[in-house]
């Protein structure tokens, strides 16, 4: 291209200016992201496969804002007056409902995408902090049951590792019908992160690459799911909570037909919500924002008269206390996190700079998870690389930042005087910008407009 | 790097009761029988009347129990079984016996779909017909069909081995990993990636010892093989025409 902008007599441009200094046009349909996919694509013939979730910009709990109280409510004393965080989980037909101290959860993470170390840190942290943390596909390892107080044993089309003691020993069964990464994809660990002892348990040949199936295999729509938990409640004498795990996209009947299939609890996981390996085009393009999601399904309880009953734990990009708060003044009773809990182990940090270069990354950019060669020790089967996590120090790492988001969301929760952050409610909430308001169904902030109510 | 998953052999203890405890279904409701299950201890025995197709029945045995079902069942019969015997004499819904790890389950009639779904381990014999998905990613059962089993049957199917003494369906085996299948009759298609394959001598030992095991008197030599081409193992770009 032709630079057309600099004075006649200026110095002739250097292939060493930064490119900021140009004035350069970048495309906004061809960026260089997307030239670089394209290239990728040309030069190798498959499509692109990578971990988190959407990268992509969509309406958040950024673009809402929390009315505090001021005249007309009364604010409760930060450092004097209770604000209380627990929760129970499953106690529509469970005889033994989960009772957590905090509403924020460790989300399905398998043993294969993660090291056994970084599943042992997770149970550490989310048991010094009172919480759940959950299994994946690949089934449980005697490191996270030992580790976790709570653990949550999912149920997945695989069934890799599936059975019935396991079953037994579980504190929760959460039944997988998709993740927000990817509604209506099967799992995906290619054969560099099948180790003997990922293989073993998922009665895999070592070291081929496995997709896990994306449809269940004994049970076909709500009505089989409804005996499908039938079979859980009679095999778990009717002691355990059945979740059932949706990925956000179409989550007002999902909700409700989760709900008249016997779930205990709902899991409404929207496009944010992070995968171990999914194809780009798939995370990016399928599936419906968490702030989204929320009211859909919250509608849908409230339509059946069980909201707060059948509690509705919601994932997909909680970063901070606040993310917490507008989760659960949209009308969620807990939150699960994915991605920020591997961030706390130490996933993406700058120390690992140098090698997340080598590998053609950068820290804050590292997502090729499926390849098995983290620098930090936590999306690996690699010995060495995953001796560099301690489950110790990452356990205490995950409590401290879960103590964190509990506390931020308290802070929120007393600023609007609620004594309790389940008593967060979409009134003490605005929104910044026309879609976020449609979307969470709160009025834009200064008006009483919300777009498409009635 | 492959290292293929061997096939054990297993020992299907029969269980030998004394006595038997008679359950009524159509005055008790299947959350009592269930319950006395997981309650009881090795030798015991169940025999259940009017079961009329209700589903999760004797779910999550893990006893050496014998249970007989006089009548048909629904969906999940012997979910999850470990160790005891269930017979049903009758036929079965959906998902029988989904995931069973060891011990047997024996069904007189036929079975719908899906039978034997995800097994780790145990043997699941049916003297009728099964339908569509029988042995779906099984991991390790043993199962003999004495009839047809319908489409889709061994899809995913990772170890174990299903036996046929009827006919199959189409896409049999399709993305077969490492189980083994054999059909005595004609097979309407085969999956992805699913091949025929010589019948050596030790397949036609461990054939004969399915058999018996069914209390089938087959012969091995009108049996044929099939199991994984093993081309879909590793993802290729050139493969994209197989899925």
């Amino acid at each position: 291209m032709t630079i057309t902008s600099l004075t006649p007599g200026a110095p002739a441009v250097s292939a060493a200016r930064p490119v900021e200094e140009l004035g350069l046009r970048e495309s906004a349909t061809f960026d260089r992201a997307t030239i670089a996919d394209i290239q990728r694509a040309a030069a190798t013939g498959v499509y692109d496969i990578r971990g988190w979730g959407a990268k992509r910009k969509v309406p958040h709990f950024d673009d809402l804002l929390f009315l505090g109280a001021s005249m007309s409510r009364y604010p409760l004393e930060g450092y004097r007056e209770r604000c209380d965080t627990d929760v129970v989980l499953g106690d529509r037909y469970a005889s033994r409902p989960l009772h957590l101290q905090t509403p924020v959860t460790i989300a399905g993470m398998s043993f294969g995408a993660l090291s056994a170390n970084a599943k042992e840190a997770l149970g550490r942290g989310a048991s010094e902090v009172g919480t759940s943390t959950t299994t994946g596909d690949g089934g449980m390892t005697p490191e996270e049951r030992g580790q976790s107080k709570h653990l949550v044993y999912q149920y997945l089309p695989s069934r890799y590792g599936m059975n019935p003691d396991d079953l037994r020993k579980a504190d929760a069964i959460e039944i997988v019908l998709g993740q927000g990464a990817k509604p209506g994809g099967g799992g995906m660990l290619l054969g560099q992160k099948i180790t003997e002892r990922v293989a073993g348990m998922r009665t895999l040949p070592v070291g081929i690459d496995q997709r896990s199936a994306s449809r269940h295999p004994d049970w076909t729509g709500p009505d089989d799911l409804e005996i499908k938990i039938g079979e859980l409640r009679e095999i778990t004498d009717w002691k355990t909570p059945i979740y059932v795990k949706i990925g956000a996209s179409r989550p007002y009947y999902d909700t409700a037909l989760a709900v008249k299939a016997g779930a205990d609890v709902v899991v409404v996981d929207g496009m944010q919500g992070g995968t171990a390996a999914t194809q780009q085009v798939f995370i990016e393009n399928v599936g419906i924002p968490t702030l989204a999601a929320i009211p859909q399904a919250v509608q849908a309880l409230q339509e059946l008269g069980l909201h707060r009953k059948v509690q509705l734990i919601v994932s997909g990009g909680i970063r901070t206390g606040a993310d917490v708060a507008k989760a659960m003044a949209l009308g969620a009773d807990a939150v699960a996190i994915g991605t920020a809990a591997l961030i706390a182990l130490g996933d993406n940090d700058p120390r690992y700079a140098a090698e997340y270069a080598a590998m053609g990354s950068a820290a804050g950019f590292y997502d090729d998870f499926q390849d098995g060669r983290d620098p930090a020790g936590i999306t690996t089967q690699d010995p060495d690389l995953s001796s560099r996590l301690d489950p110790i120090t990452g356990g205490r790492r995950l409590a401290n930042y879960l103590r964190v988001l509990t506390m931020e969301a308290q802070t929120i929760a007393r600023a609007c005087g609620k004594s309790h952050l389940r008593n967060l409610e979409p009134e003490d909430l605005v929104a910044l910008t026309i879609e976020a308001s449609a979307m969470a169904r709160v009025p834009l902030a200064g008006t009483s407009w919300i777009p498409g109510a009635k | 790097m492959v290292t293929l998953i061997e096939t054990q052999t297993q020992d299907y203890a029969t269980v030998t009761a004394e006595v038997s405890t008679r359950t009524d279904l159509a005055d008790s409701p299947v959350r009592d029988l269930n319950q006395a299950l997981h309650n009881a201890t090795d030798g015991q025995s169940w025999t259940v009347e009017n079961p009329g197709g209700k589903h999760s029945l004797a779910v999550g045995i893990n006893a050496g129990v014998t249970v007989t079902i006089n009548g048909h069942a629904g969906y999940y019969a012997a979910g999850m079984h470990q160790k005891g015997e269930v017979t049903v004499n009758g036929n079965a819904g959906v998902g029988l016996a989904e995931n069973i790890m060891s011990g047997k389950v024996h069904v007189k009639g036929d079975a719908s779909q899906s039978a034997a779904a995800t097994g780790h381990g145990g043997l699941v014999v049916i003297d009728g017909n099964a339908g569509a998905r029988c042995g779906i990613s099984m991991k390790g059962v043993d199962i003999v069909v004495g009839g047809n089993i319908g489409h889709m049957s061994a899809f995913m199917a990772q170890a174990g081995r299903l036996v046929v003494c009827g006919d199959a369906g189409d896409a049999l085996g399709d993305s077969i990993y490492e189980a083994r299948i054999y059909v005595k009759g004609t097979v309407a298609s085969l999956g992805a990636d699913c091949v025929e394959k010589p019948m050596r001598a030790e397949h036609l030992a461990e054939l004969a010892g399915l058999l018996a095991a069914a209390g089938r008197t087959d012969n091995p030599a009108d049996f044929k093989r099939y199991g994984s081409a093993r081309n879909l193992y590793h993802f290729s770009v050139h493969n994209s025409t197989s899925y």
